[in-house]
């Protein structure tokens, strides 16, 4: 019988319930398959026109049909996708009736060009300006706009829906969020105001403004030929991530209560940390100290040693400012272990899914302690001698996985990183 | 570290940063608020109705051009009042301390670039609408920075660089509730023994088309003349605000460890989700939040960031008359509706009603609120979203 409390007094958070959906395809066993196998899930873009553009490809989700698009519309079907399939699991609750909060991972919202070019036209105007728009927006004829356009209308769908409890929370921390969202959760079990929490994170962004945004910022690979080459994680040839769609759920609760119901546990989150960085809106410190201090808040959190991680869940997001930084953060804090350490990026297939990537990294760190297997850098052709991890580059690897850490980084000087064990610790 | 304590901590609201359409600072607010004067514009925006931000020199709180640049209205609103808290609280500069303070902001975003835009609909209302053509108008048009301007966690963002705050950085979005459940987590943190102390709070610009079209699609922006909060029941709506408001709170054990003066203490923050499939739903649910804020002595006072949209108002009016005793203030009346500001702004105004020894007057033609004579020691502070969300805060004096 494990103690139900840490070695810092607090209860023990475990995982009963997880749910994603990728690029890659629906659900875990379907993800599993393809990410140990290493294929991609990148491909050319065929929702909208690509004229024009420098990137042509990215991670869509488009077995999940949305007319009209949206990518808040999208966002939230993904997000029930995933969020069924681990409630489904943990078997918590009963339908529509999850007993703890809901702590969401989503995008910032807004109205986007189909929707707007609808507002455009019905002023049957050519010479169109805010005022033309303002004149035709009211009336009730666009009411629906309001409700699907509101940052919380996700959260409230997912809060009605499943039956969640109390204030859902929308949150953002950039491509920290999914992080993030679990950490939330994390500390609201230790806190003693839930025995349970549904933790989720989101994103259907594959839009022409928002590829356009990345591709501004000189973000974005390149490599549109073949699309499934394109995200080349800790190589020396990276030049940008992709974009990519996709959702993560997980349930939590603490050790005590799943264990009183005798549900099947998934995986501890051992620890959670997160550091700020106050030196560039898109840039990390040079130093790297917020990536090495959110890495050492997180072991520090789950009461752990850099000598008990055995495979670290990169981040790797293929840019070249990215893949560098987070080599010095983990050497720093690793040392002479950092090229023993497998290190891998899930990136490499399924994209970078933004908000959502927290989440569904974490989920994979989860499938990848329950199958003792290291999913692959895949891409992986031409090394980076500036950045030498043990990638488990191209091929999976069988492996006794026991502490993973997931790493999230994100604009605005976000850092967040967990650790998932098997076993508490 | 995220030792749980045995017993919850006493938080402090040691810091108040207000940027406002009335003006800058505690001072230039409270005076505001004690002539009754208000700051609408009826015509920049007609028929709409917005209170401008009152301008303030933002080299004092953001004293790099090039930062300023970087940033949208909203995000040079709040990092400006982020500033002003911090100085209130006196760490500005306090590099040990930022450098371990929390922060959560309440944030919306994406303020649009109307020129972009335009263009675009009017290329494509003159027949431009080839394959290409909305890719080419945007890699053209947009400047690439503005992105950053409308991320949503770029405001938490320009905070940590402008100011320093760094010990971790969280956004939370939703309208009103992001502003309440921000001071909600925030707050149990602390007392939980999670966090020491933290930065709290968020901004809006009012002055903005792109944003009155989003609430016009459903009908909620105040038109025509103005009239405050409670006299809008035929004629239902808000009128966008301007507004940063951020906080300070702290654990007492850390104030009085840095001699921090408080406030006021924070005591509680409750919120909850009514799904407002039925009339009444809102009431109830403000009246179970009312039940869990603690011991409440009357008579006392609300501040409340009633909307003026329908029916939610209505049936917060409804809650309100159930608790007579209770002074209400209204902030949609006197900076009109700000958002995911609102509750913070609320609590600030809260916590400086208190160390001032007396709640600023009514203003209110209906008669809802009324005098308040005596010092007030207990504050609780409403939110009802305009669409979703309910929240209460007590902010009380300190013993």
């Amino acid at each position: 019988m494990t103690a139900p409390r840490d070695k810092f007094g607090r209860p023990i958070v475990v995982v009963t319930g997880m749910g994603v959906v990728t690029s890659l395809g629906a659900g875990k066993a379907d993800n599993w398959k393809k990410l140990s196998a290493g294929e991609s899930g990148i491909r050319t873009i065929t929702r909208f026109p690509t004229e024009g553009l420098k990137t042509t490809m990215a991670g869509t989700v488009d077995f999940v049909p949305v007319e009209p698009f949206s990518s808040t519309d999208l966002s939230e079907r993904l997000a029930d996708i995933a969020t069924e399939e681990a409630v489904a699991q943990s078997a918590l609750g009963s339908k529509g009736d999850f007993p703890g909060p809901l702590f969401l991972a989503v995008a910032p919202v807004e109205v986007e060009w189909p929707q707007r070019l609808e507002l455009g036209r019905a002023t049957g105007e050519t010479d169109i300006d805010y005022d033309a728009i303002l004149r035709v927006s009211g009336g009730g004829q666009f009411t629906q706009y309001h409700r699907r356009f509101q940052f919380g209308s996700v959260a409230d769908h997912l809060a009605g829906k499943f039956g969640t409890k109390g204030s859902p929370i929308s949150l953002s921390t950039a491509c920290a969020s999914g992080g993030t969202a679990i950490q939330l959760g994390v500390e609201a079990i230790r806190r003693g105001e839930a025995d349970a929490a549904l933790c989720v994170a989101t994103d259907g962004s594959v839009n022409p403004e928002a590829l356009v945004r990345f591709s501004l910022l000189s973000a974005l690979s390149t490599h549109n030929d073949p699309p499934q080459a394109a995200v080349r994680p800790f190589a020396k040839n990276r030049d940008g991530f992709v974009m990519a769609e996709g959702a993560g759920a997980l349930v939590l609760e603490s050790l005590e209560a799943a264990t009183a119901r005798g549900a099947k546990i998934l995986g501890v989150l051992a620890g959670c940390g997160e550091l700020a960085d106050s030196f560039h809106r898109t840039r990390s410190s040079p130093d790297g100290k917020p990536i090495i201090g959110c890495v050492r808040n997180a072991l520090s959190d789950a009461g752990i040693g850099p000598e008990e991680i055995d495979y670290i869940n990169a981040h790797g997001t293929g840019t070249p400012e990215n893949d560098k930084m987070e080599y010095l953060g983990i050497s720093t804090v690793f040392g002479e272990r950092t090229g023993q350490i497998p290190v891998s990026s899930n990136k490499s297939m399924v994209g970078h899914t933004l908000s959502a990537a927290g989440a569904v990294e974490a989920v994979f760190s989860l499938l990848t302690l329950e199958h003792q297997r290291i999913p692959p850098t895949i891409n992986y052709d031409v090394p980076d001698p500036a950045i030498p991890f043990d990638v488990v580059p191209n091929k999976a690897r069988d492996a006794r996985v026991t502490a993973v850490m997931s790493n999230s980084f994100g604009f605005g000087g976000q850092n967040a990183s967990l650790i998932l064990t098997r076993e508490p610790v | 570290m995220n030792q749980l304590k045995s017993n919850s901590a006493e938080v402090w609201i040691t810091g108040i940063g207000l940027a406002t359409s009335l003006g800058e600072g505690l001072e230039a607010n409270w005076d505001a608020l004690n002539a009754r004067r208000i700051n609408v514009d009826e015509k920049g925006f007609a028929p709409y109705i917005v209170h401008p931000w009152a301008p303030v020199n933002l080299d004092t709180q953001i004293p790099k051009k090039g930062d300023q640049r970087q940033m949208e209205a909203w995000q040079r609103i709040g990092t400006y009042a982020a500033g002003l808290a911090l100085e209130s609280a006196g760490v500005k500069d306090n590099k040990e301390i930022l450098g371990r303070m929390d922060m959560i902001v309440a944030a919306g975003g994406g303020e649009r670039d109307l020129r972009v835009d335009c263009n675009i609909l009017n290329l494509e209302a003159k027949g431009n609408s080839g394959p290409g053509f909305l890719n080419e108008r945007l890699m053209n048009d947009l400047r690439p920075t503005l992105f950053l301007a409308q991320l949503s966690n770029l405001l938490a963002g320009n905070i940590a660089i402008v100011h320093g705050v760094t010990g971790s950085s969280r956004t939370f979005m939703g309208e009103e509730a992001a502003g309440v459940d921000a001071a909600r987590i925030a707050l149990a943190r602390i007392a939980a023994g999670q966090s020491d102390i933290a930065l709290i709070g968020g901004s809006q610009n009012g002055e903005r088309k792109d944003l009155l079209v989003l609430y016009e699609f459903g009908g909620f922006n105040l038109k025509g003349k103005f009239a405050p909060v409670w006299t809008r029941e035929n004629d239902a709506g808000f009128a966008l605000g301007s507004a940063g408001a951020f906080l300070v709170i702290e654990s007492k054990v850390h104030a009085q460890a840095r001699g921090a003066k408080p406030y006021a203490r924070l005591t509680s923050v409750v919120a909850d989700l009514a799904h407002r499939k039925h009339p009444g739903e809102v009431r109830v649910s403000l009246e179970n939040l009312w039940s869990k804020l603690g011991k409440l002595d009357s008579p006392g006072a609300i501040i409340t960031g009633a909307t003026g949209a329908e029916p939610v108002t209505s049936e917060e009016v409804a809650f309100l008359r159930e608790h007579p005793d209770f002074a209400v203030r209204s902030t949609g009346t006197m900076f009109g509706h700000t958002m995911e500001t609102q509750f913070p702004l609320g609590i600030g105004l809260a916590a400086l009603s208190i160390s001032r020894g007396s709640l600023f007057p009514p203003n209110d033609p209906t008669g809802l609120e009324v005098e308040m004579s005596k010092p007030p020691t207990q504050i609780v502070v409403v939110g009802a979203g305009h669409w979703r969300g309910e929240g209460m805060a007590l902010v009380e004096a300190v013993k």
